[in-house]
């Protein structure tokens, strides 16, 4: 991470050429990696003995190969844009916080929460709406936050907290959820009151998409510019590359920490939201799908760039989308798309190591980069 | 009084019960994080090794050898992982979680046949049949892997600070540059500490299906080797911390259960949730980031 | 649960096939096209419990001559259940489509059911609601309390301490009413027969099963019986420690070959008999298909080792009068156990008002918040 950390922060002025050579990079060696890990997955089939074009047609069929396909793939990615957003900021500033999952599931709940008076008093959703998203984003931006906190100010391994914080949520999510918040009628599935169809985020017009991906789009493209043009991503990344010299430097490195981690929490915290107003219209054990865990890969793969998390959140629904037709149509377990995403992710990671490494790709000034 | 009693009891068993798989992960993410590189991925490891274990005592009759097929597939995971991660800028979190996905892929895949059937468990070893306490000779009923990864975690313990294998490890672990200036390829050092830790990893899976629960099911495992992975920076890098963390773990596990089994029922699920409870506020009170600091090897990409 | 109770036991009265001719467009029939049957499983097909129960039980379905069947497993109750649903009929042209979770109810199977009108939805829990649901839209359920007091009676007679150890996933009613239905069995044997109960929180969590199973026979349990998806840990770890089982969702008989009594069984092979049978007949499956033993949608595993004489003899007596449909599980006074009284009168097995139990009754040790 440090030595790419680096490379980002100085963007030094290139040549167009240089830049239109790097952006064929970044383009062939994943295409390639991706090529790579089809052929060894299509190796796994035919030992199991299974038709690799048949599956790659029917990958293509159920990820993209109708408009409907297209959209179950974008709705599936929604969640896994913000979540892959609550990854790659701490990530920038040098933290592995992986508690996105809880904090999905707080802010659901939290949304839920709020919900409840204001729908009992019939406050219109045009009001109630952002109060349940400040909610959930409050929510989970203060729980993430503490995570944070703990490890500035306490010394506390992130990883390990915000894990622990993760299963904590979902216990008190259920707590509530079958307790004091408990919609009596939810009789066989514990949940808080339903929001109504009234107050149901609806889908963005002319798509079956709920909104929930639109935002992520959004907030993907605003931490973009906050992480990389701002003195603010400047200073964080900073503190990631070497947080030792960023203090020496006299930046708040603790400040920084903190900021990074509510603005984690609120993105998965907003992804809790819209699992709410968007899908179940109401907070239950539902909420804890994986989306946070899920996201972890997302962020790694798009390197914790806030952009790349869009398309990879979106290969991933869509082989979220695509796996279904494979079970129905090849008989294959479930498992199959495991050991294919497994397969896939290896090999592209691996494929990082291949950056500066193809002459092609390589104007004759930036040999010196590794 | 009696009920305080049979929690304590409770606790105990639950303790030796529940800790092994934890502490075999932890032992194993202990030396792999010793030589400065870290596996996040060694649910994968545990997950597959529980299925190979099951498979393998049901087809051949022997847990034993099931136990060694878990550590076998746990060591081939690790050496994949080991070999990759020293390929330059191939982060090793990143390619940990893709194993985990990886390794349950292959154990859910595989392992559709083996959910029904059941296989020949490990047996366990009677301690406290003397009692004449039931509930007390059922928490004293501890299967060898108990005392093998105790055993395993003096022996790595002592290893490391007082072997010179030891001192390269740890050199491997707290500077690269100083490990080199010495000769040792570091590289070498860490893709062997990698697959060592993963076959521990895999030896915890077969303890969860060949003998607690003693079965074989997707559910089985449910993050029990992310958290061991996790219990490795609670425990500081120090094999026989590990294994107190482990033993605490399993024991706060069994707070839940037990409460309610005497009557205390209300708010069942922070029970449950006791491990984590319990094992956030211990490090939120004990963490002085001067001594944690100290104590993690400085090549940590988690740690910086 | 917003059931009338008008239409609920009207349905009933009517029993499974007069239902079959209600005059819902089922397009399938009319068009004489073939049927394509998608079913959506909540966890793996094989997983030795529900959701293999389903997967089983749906082979008289796929014997249908003309009949395609597509199946998906590990379909979380999230939006992807109501995609992989949308998924089966735009991409496989499914027209009938099986959901077996409870969750994928509301708001996913309703949602969807509005949104394909073509479309017939068949939902596993009796949640489907004439006046207020989609009329493609429909449940099927066996109400499997009744295998269960079954087992409780078994138990009764076959436990020497009288106390039954009952290892729970998460108190909603479904859960309670089989408890409580476990302590109503011993009971009627044994009047001082007590059932202490563990919740665990999650519908499938082997390790706290088994540590909920050890905490049980610990506290002097010396039958154990249990809700959860997969039962497999539970009789294994009880088998192991010397004490009695009684089984849930299928046989577990094999796993204990020294205390298993019996074991409460869903029979959905006859609703989805029934529903095959439609098919082969042009009609529309019933929308509300649910009963229990009076309608041959129960079963109690085989009696093992473990079932004494006199509860092999008054448990097949138990089932005799369910069939008939003479015995009434919840009847007379009973109190809750913190002394409310939440029965005062018999009610018919199927009554609504059981399904909103949130009670356990006086006589089980455990609590539901």
């Amino acid at each position: 991470m440090t030595a790419e950390t680096a490379d980002a922060i100085l963007p030094a002025k290139r040549s167009s050429s240089v830049r239109v050579l790097k952006l064929a990079e970044t383009v062939a060696i994943p295409v390639g990696a991706v090529v790579v890990s089809a052929l060894l997955f299509s190796v796994f089939l035919l030992i199991i003995g299974k038709d690799p074009l048949q599956f790659w047609s029917l990958m293509w069929t159920g990820g993209f190969g109708s408009s409907f396909s297209i959209q179950n793939s974008l709705q599936r990615a929604a969640p896994l844009i913000l979540t892959g957003l609550a990854f790659a900021i701490p990530a920038r500033i040098g933290l592995t916080m992986i508690g996105g999952e809880g904090a999905l599931v707080l802010g659901g709940f939290a949304a839920a929460a709020i919900a409840i008076p204001l729908v009992s008093n019939v406050v219109p959703p045009i009001v109630t709406l952002p109060l349940m998203a400040a909610a959930g984003m409050l929510a989970g931006g203060l729980w993430i936050g503490l995570v944070g906190w703990l490890r500035h100010y306490r010394g506390v391994n992130e990883t390990i907290s915000s894990l622990l914080l993760s299963y904590i949520a979902i216990a008190i999510m259920n707590f509530f959820v079958e307790g004091a918040l408990r919609d009596p009628a939810s009789a066989n599935k514990p949940s808080t009151l339903p929001i109504g169809d009234t107050y149901r985020i609806g889908s963005i017009p002319g798509t079956d998409v709920h909104w929930g991906f639109a935002a992520g789009i959004v907030l993907a493209i605003a931490l973009w510019v906050l992480m990389s043009r701002t003195t603010f991503g400047f200073a964080a990344r900073m503190t990631g590359g070497n947080a030792r010299a960023a203090k020496a430097q006299g930046l708040p490195v603790g400040w920084l920490m903190v900021i990074c981690c509510i603005i984690a929490g609120a993105c998965a915290g907003l992804a809790g939201f819209f699992e709410v107003a968007a899908i179940h219209g109401q907070a239950n054990a539902s909420l804890v799908a994986g989306y946070g865990f899920t996201g972890i890969l997302v962020a790694f793969l798009a390197r914790q760039n806030p952009l790349a998390v869009v398309p990879v959140a979106i290969l991933f629904g869509a082989i979220a989308a695509a796996g279904g037709v494979i079970q129905r149509r090849m008989g294959l377990p479930d498992a199959t798309v495991l050991v294919l995403q497994g397969m896939l992710f290896v090999v592209l990671l691996v494929s990082e190591t291949f950056y500066g490494r193809f002459k092609f790709f390589q104007p004759a000034s930036s040999g010196d980069r590794v | 009084m009696d009920q305080l009693v049979t929690v304590l009891i409770a606790m105990l068993g639950g303790a030796i019960r529940v800790s092994t798989p934890f502490m075999f992960v932890a032992l194993g993410e202990t030396l792999t994080e010793k030589s400065g590189r870290i596996n996040l991925g060694l649910e994968g490891n545990l997950v597959l090794g529980a299925m190979v274990a099951y498979a393998t005592s049901y087809l051949t009759g022997s847990p034993w050898l099931g136990v060694l097929a878990a550590g076998s597939s746990g060591l081939v995971l690790g050496a994949l992982h080991g070999y990759i991660c020293k390929l330059p800028k191939v982060n090793d979190i990143a390619i940990g979680i893709a194993f985990m996905s990886f390794g349950t892929g292959l154990a859910f895949f595989f392992g559709k046949p083996f959910i029904q059937p059941s296989a020949p468990q490990l047996d366990a070893i009677h301690l406290g049949d003397w009692t004449g306490n039931p509930a007390l000779a059922q928490a004293l009923q501890v299967n060898p892997l108990f005392f093998v990864g105790i055993i395993v975690a003096i022996a790595m313990w002592w290893a490391l600070k007082n072997t010179k294998w030891g001192l390269i490890v740890r050199m491997a672990g707290d500077s690269a540059a100083s490990a080199k200036a010495m000769g040792v390829s570091v590289d070498l050092v860490r893709f062997l500490a990698t697959a060592a830790g993963g076959f521990m990893a895999g030896i915890g899976g077969a303890f969860l299906s060949l003998s607690y629960p003693g079965i074989w099911s997707q559910g089985l495992s449910s993050g029990q080797g992310l958290m061991a992975v996790a219990l490795v920076i609670f425990a500081r890098w120090d094999p026989i911390r590990a294994i107190f963390a482990a033993l605490l773990f399993g024991a706060a596990g069994a707070i839940g259960p037990s409460l309610q089994s005497i009557g205390i029922t209300q708010g069942y699920y922070f029970f449950n949730a006791a491990p984590y409870i319990l094992t956030l506020v211990i490090l939120v009170l004990s963490a002085g980031s001067k001594a944690s600091a100290r104590e993690a090897p400085g090549e940590l990409s988690i740690t910086k | 649960m917003s059931f009338v109770n008008l239409s609920r036991r009207t349905l009933l009265k009517a029993g499974a096939a007069s239902l079959a001719a209600s005059a819902l467009p089922f397009g399938i029939a009319r068009a004489q096209t073939a049927v394509v049957l998608g079913i959506v499983y909540v966890g793996p097909k094989d997983d030795f419990g529900w959701n293999q129960a389903h997967a089983v039980s749906v082979e008289t379905l796929k014997a249908l001559p003309g009949i395609t069947v597509v199946e998906e497993e590990n379909v979380p109750e999230t939006d992807a259940v109501a995609k992989s649903m949308e998924s089966m009929i735009n991409l496989d042209g499914a027209n009938l489509i099986l959901a077996t979770s409870f969750g994928y109810y509301n708001p996913f199977v309703v949602d969807i059911a509005k949104k394909y009108p073509d479309v017939t939805f068949r939902h596993a829990a009796p949640l489907w609601n004439k006046d207020t649901d989609p009329a493609n839209a429909g449940s099927y359920f066996p109400y499997l309390n009744q295998a269960h007091y079954v087992d409780g009676v078994a138990a009764g007679l076959s436990s020497p301490s009288g106390k039954i150890g009952f290892v729970a996933a998460k108190p909603i009613p479904s859960v309670l009413s089989n408890i409580n239905s476990v302590l109503l069995g011993a009971r009627s044997v044994n009047p001082n027969a007590v059932v202490q109960v563990i919740f665990t929180g999650e519908w499938s969590l082997p390790v706290r099963e088994a540590e909920a199973t050890n905490a049980l026979v610990d506290a002097g349990c010396d039958v154990i019986t249990c809700h959860v998806d997969s039962p497999k840990v539970v009789i294994q770890t009880a088998e192991g420690r010397g004490v009695k089982t009684a089984g849930h969702n299928a046989s577990q008989a094999p796993l204990a070959p020294n205390g298993f009594i019996t074991g409460a069984e869903y029979k959905w092979e006859t609703i989805y008999k029934a529903y095959a049978d439609a098919i082969a007949a042009g009609e529309t499956p019933p929308n509300f298909l649910v009963g229990g033993y009076h309608n041959d949608m129960l079963r109690n595993t085989a009696y093992g080792a473990g079932a004494t004489p006199e509860a092999i003899a008054a448990a097949d007596a138990a089932i005799a009068e369910l069939k008939a449909g003479t015995l009434k599980i919840y009847k007379g006074t009973l109190k809750d156990n913190a002394g409310n009284v939440v029965v005062d009168k018999e009610y018919d097995n199927y009554d609504p008002y059981l399904d909103g139990m949130n009670w356990l009754l006086e006589g089980v040790q455990g609590s539901i918040t």
